[in-house]
């Protein structure tokens, strides 16, 4: 079998992968927590003021990497949706599951933070227009996938059940993105663009550039270290559970 | 690829193809329906049903801001390029809300004027720092460049 392949399907066994996300998680943890205090540093102490917001712009550092890992996690939580709908990996299920709590705070925190500086800005703390509300609609998704799965009393039942809601959920991802350019709307629309250049002078760039990094990281570690817990409890009674449970013990 | 898998695959594709396409054809129907904000072109080409509470959106222009000396009243005039609309509104304006800056209005026509209740400063997605913008606005001035420029504060 093609090397890839066999990682693959032993990537998706739980003892390996609770193992092999232990050694990952100290790296992720320091590297996530690295970024953000350099990002931090460089985005609320090095980046010059805006001309017209002068620092009240500085709630970017915060409010885009959010927005940005709104819907990033929660496209990976409907991969993984997806992939366990249909091959059915244990792992799958469980990494969709642990990602939505993480995804609804992202988005609660992308919220919170537009609405702060909505107010001395715009001079509001909400408007119903398309951007803002189809972001409290992907807040709502996550809760329902949260809630759902909460719901059903098999665990295993539970996050495909979920992992479907996620699924059709995702269709409110290009809807989000897209919604500054589609209407009219008090939203402005996207600085940074992958496509072309940015509207940001580089010096505030940069800071901005690192905490969509450190967020990643924050995001993979806040990740594994729940799937860890999650796949114990589900293999609770597997001798490879007990195994880690006794060690546990022992090291205790 | 077993056949369960398989078919499990073909029927997640397509309630994902189906709810892809009631969503896409959903956001054409509210393309046409759902609109923000009305410009001044719209508001006088009587776009807008009599009465009705709706949004103003355009560009304030310079040199049309009055402010009452001894009230919150504000008058400026919002216009899209096209046309003008004078604006009323009595209040706190926001941080942003300035000459050449878009804005977002709520409120209800009187006669020819539109009076607010709400002023909404628009924010574009330029962001610039300072001693740039102000390098660029001296550059402007030398070259007697008028439009374009972010002015410096």
């Amino acid at each position: 079998m093609n090397p890839l392949v066999l990682w693959f399907h032993k990537l998706g066994s739980p003892p390996y992968f609770y193992r092999l996300a232990g050694r990952l998680l100290p790296w992720l943890w320091g590297l996530g927590l690295i970024s953000l205090a350099v990002g931090l540093y460089g985005g609320l102490v090095l980046a010059p003021s805006d001309y017209q917001q002068s620092d009240a712009f500085r709630i970017i550092y915060v409010h885009v990497p959010s927005a940005w890992m709104s819907l990033f996690i929660y496209g990976f939580m409907a991969l993984n949706g997806f992939i366990a709908l249909i091959w059915r990996i244990k792992l799958s299920e469980t990494l969709a599951m642990a990602a939505a709590p993480i995804g609804a705070a992202f988005t609660f925190i992308c919220l919170a933070t537009g609405s702060l500086w909505g107010k001395p800005m715009w001079g509001t703390w909400w408007t119903w227009d398309a951007r803002l509300t189809s972001e409290l609609v992907l807040l709502f998704l996550y809760f329902g996938v949260m809630g759902l799965y909460q719901a059903i009393e098999d665990r295993r039942q539970a996050s495909r059940a979920a992992a479907f809601l996620a699924l059709v959920g995702i269709v409110n991802l290009p809807i989000v993105h897209f919604s500054v350019n589609w209407w009219n709307t008090l939203h402005q629309g996207s600085t940074v663009r992958l496509f072309g250049p940015s509207l940001i002078d580089s010096r505030m760039l940069w800071p901005l550039l690192i905490m969509a990094i450190a967020t990643k990281f924050l995001f993979a570690a806040s990740l594994l270290s729940r799937a860890r817990v999650d796949l114990l409890e589900l293999e609770a009674g597997k001798d490879w559970a007990r195994q880690v449970a006794l060690a546990d013990g022992d090291a205790a | 690829m077993n056949p369960t898998r398989k078919r499990r695959l073909v029927v997640i594709s397509l309630i994902l193809g189906a709810v892809g396409i009631a969503a896409a054809l959903t956001v054409l129907a509210l393309q046409q329906n759902i609109t923000y904000l009305y410009t001044p072109v719209e508001v006088q080409a009587g776009k807008v049903p009599p009465d009705a509470r709706f949004r103003l959106g355009g560009m304030v222009k310079a040199g049309s801001i009055q402010r009452a000396g001894d009230s919150l009243k504000t008058g400026f005039t919002v216009t899209d390029g096209d046309a003008d609309l004078a604006v009323e509104y009595t209040g706190i304006l926001p941080d942003l809300f300035r000459e050449k800056q878009s804005v977002v209005a709520t409120g209800r026509m009187e006669g020819s004027r539109f009076v607010a209740s709400e002023v909404l400063a628009k924010h574009d997605e330029n962001y610039v720092p300072r001693d740039v913008a102000e390098a660029m606005a001296k550059a402007h001035k030398k070259h007697e460049v008028s439009e374009g420029a972010p002015a410096a504060q």
